[in-house]
């Protein structure tokens, strides 16, 4: 049997990166199988659709936020909770962080990514998905009201 | 509306760079999903094994590319890659490979602990369930793209309170390239 190379690629990178190829093989799939049934092509489908991919997100992004210590989550403030999800949560589950964070600092927030993941591989049949699912959610980053 | 300048964005929290739970959750959330869309177990198993073959047939590829093997001549170099490599490489676990028949066309693996279920447990009215049937998709999947017809199912799962999981693989034949009429 040959496995020149395998060696190098199953070190800790290497299986970082094999992750990230599964979880986007599988949340293509994901995407497929809700598009494939529903029954209604049109903008209501869609939306039921998109509100379930999102729901399935929520539960991940809050399960994700239920693993982490508590102070990890302690934020002093709004901004503190941004920057988390712009680097922390975003290069967890894309290996690579937001792009770039404004603020006008009352309230509104621009998060870009350049070149979105999961987005890059999308066929185009799937060009009226216009929201992939968040895999975190502002649920997951509240900051934490019930301090010991 | 005006917005400010770009705000620079510091170190990473190492609690949340453990990827593979992003999978296994994800994984976790799709069950759930699908067992409120099918009104049974067999269809969930269905669809778990359909999606996972879709998977398959494109995971392959990217195994090849990073795992540089070379053709595999037989079934036993075929069990070894898949366990020694590519679950390693994928879920970070190697299975062992027990229970060869005596004609060589079919082995266990066995899965100590099988990832995609941790933190699961399943609820009684869905014993029938194969919660981590994906996978035998995508073996079935990944196979037939190397031109192995295989038959992959769960024999064994912890779930249901096994001691171990087990997975029984089948070689069926050999996938010939297919010819034009007329030159069999």
């Amino acid at each position: 049997m040959r496995t020149r190379g395998a060696g190098r690629l199953l070190g800790r990178e290497g299986r970082r990166m094999a992750d990230a190829v599964l979880f986007e093989f599988l949340h293509t799939e994901m995407v497929a199988e809700l598009w494939a049934q529903d029954p209604d092509p049109g903008p209501g489908g869609q939306k039921m659709s998109l509100s379930v991919l999102e729901g399935m997100g929520f539960r991940v992004g809050q399960a994700l936020g239920e693993r982490l210590p508590r102070e990890t989550l302690a934020f002093r403030e709004e901004l503190d909770a941004l920057k988390f999800l712009c680097k922390d949560v975003w290069a967890a589950v894309f290996q690579k962080q937001m792009d770039s964070l404004r603020t006008n600092h009352q309230g509104t927030y621009v998060l870009q990514d350049h070149s979105f993941p999961l987005l890059i591989r999308m066929a185009s049949g799937l060009q009226y998905l216009e929201e992939a699912p968040k895999p975190a959610s502002p649920g997951a980053c509240q900051p934490g009201g019930d301090n010991p | 509306m005006q917005l400010g300048p770009a705000h620079p964005i510091p170190a990473l929290c190492p609690d949340l760079q453990k990827s593979s739970e992003l999978f296994t959750l994800t994984y976790g959330a799709l069950v759930t999903q699908l067992c409120k869309d099918y009104e049974n177990d067999e269809d969930v198993n269905k669809q778990l094994d359909k999606m996972g073959y879709n998977i398959g047939v494109r995971l392959i590829e990217d195994f090849l590319a990073r795992s540089n093997v070379g053709r595999c001549h037989d079934f036993r170099e075929t069990a070894d890659v898949i366990a020694k490599v590519a679950f390693k490489m994928y879920l970070g676990i190697t299975p062992s490979i027990t229970n060869w028949s005596p004609a060589g066309d079919e082995f266990s693996l066995i899965l100590e602990n099988n990832p995609l279920v941790d933190f699961v447990e399943l609820p009684d009215n869905h014993s029938s369930l194969i919660y981590s049937n994906l996978l035998c998709g995508v073996l079935r999947g990944a196979l037939e793209m190397v031109q192995m017809a295989v038959e992959a199912k769960f024999v064994q799962d912890t779930l249901k309170g096994d001691g171990v999981t087990e997975i029984r693989m089948r070689f069926i034949r050999r996938i010939e390239d297919n010819l034009p009429a007329g030159e069999e």
